[in-house]
């Protein structure tokens, strides 16, 4: 598990989704963010950085 | 250290989630005022962080370390008060477009012209996000807000050029998209002697982006990503290759003006004939 996500702190925004190079992270039915395709994770962090609810990690 | 470890660090316990909007930029310029004190390995009691009213001076009460939130527009005053009682401690001020430009206005422009050592991080949202969405002195021309149905006639402030005009010492812009170099800007604004002011464009997606149909949080960035340009490249841009876009980087450094607190003990030593 490389992804770490602190499911309180997510308004389900979509920004880690929309900049996710790989298509890894979708929001879900209950606006929560969830880690669809984890597997395809190269952990560049894009997620983390740009997260403005410090509710995405990547654990490296 | 992990952002993780940063958040837990330098955030007050149990304060987390944050009361900001889905997609709201704030948080990312005050993870990046977090990493930027962390970068220069700052005690957290040597910091001093003073916010005045609005969604952005709201970080005050997430951040764990001397902290004020002071009253609307006020909190320069404050923050040229603490630093003249400890000229140690590193000020930063957590302001936002309409609580620095409006109401604190005059505030903003005379601590820039004297030169007092701190840093003002203005979280640039284009709107008064809190209240409605009415338009600020930054809401840019012709756009829409609750107080401007038809869009707005007034023309908004350069904010940078109003600081340097004003006599601030360090004027530089990034964005909520341009996170590594808001960040490093943040840091050497804090490390600079004098009045550094950093404008940090952020998106509001609810309160600004919906009126005026920007499209969702990530599309706001995209657009900070498309409209921005680093100073290098903006100073070979033409006047018309430069029309709807802004610069940012390093705008604008000086180190020959002589800072408040320095001068302040200056004189009190000639006052006291070198008695002091």
């Amino acid at each position: 598990m490389s992804l770490k996500i602190i499911t309180n702190r997510c308004k389900g925004c979509g920004i880690c989704a929309a900049f996710c190079p790989k298509q890894v992270l979708a929001v879900n039915e209950v606006e929560k963010i969830e880690a669809v395709a984890e597997e395809n994770c190269i952990k560049c962090g894009q997620c983390e950085m740009r997260c403005p609810d410090y509710a995405i990690f990547v654990e490296k | 250290m992990s952002m993780e470890q940063l958040i837990d660090k330098y955030f007050r316990p149990g304060r987390l989630p944050h009361i900001w909007c889905p997609g709201c930029g704030n948080g990312i310029v005050t993870g990046a005022i977090v990493k930027a004190i962390d970068k220069l390995a700052l005690e957290k009691d040597s910091v001093a962080v003073i916010s005045g009213i609005g969604c952005s001076s709201r970080a005050s009460g997430y951040l764990d370390f001397n902290t004020v939130h002071s009253a609307h527009g006020r909190a320069l005053p404050v923050a040229t008060g603490v630093k003249l009682a400890d000229p140690s401690l590193n000020v930063v001020v957590v302001t936002g477009d309409g609580d620095a430009t409006a109401i604190g206005g005059n505030h903003l422009i005379h601590a820039a012209r004297r030169n007092i050592d701190m840093t003002v991080v203005l979280y640039n949202n284009s709107i008064y996000g809190m209240t409605g969405g009415q338009y600020s002195p930054m809401t840019p021309y012709g756009s829409k807000a609750t107080t401007a149905p038809y869009a707005t006639i007034e023309h908004d402030f350069d904010i940078a050029e109003l600081a340097k005009a004003a006599g601030a010492t360090f004027v530089a812009r990034a964005t909520t998209f341009h996170t590594q170099l808001l960040v490093d800007l943040i840091a050497k604004g804090i490390q600079h002697k004098g009045f550094s002011i950093i404008e940090a464009v952020s998106a509001c997606p609810i309160s600004f982006g919906r009126q005026n149909k920007l499209g969702g949080p990530a599309d706001m960035m995209k657009w900070q990503r498309d409209h921005a340009v680093m100073l290098p490249a903006w100073n070979k841009l033409t006047e018309e290759q430069r029309s709807g876009k802004f610069p940012i980087g390093l705008l604008y450094e000086v180190t020959d003006r002589k800072e408040y607190t320095e001068a302040y003990d200056e004189l009190i030593a000639r006052a006291q004939g070198g008695n002091k």
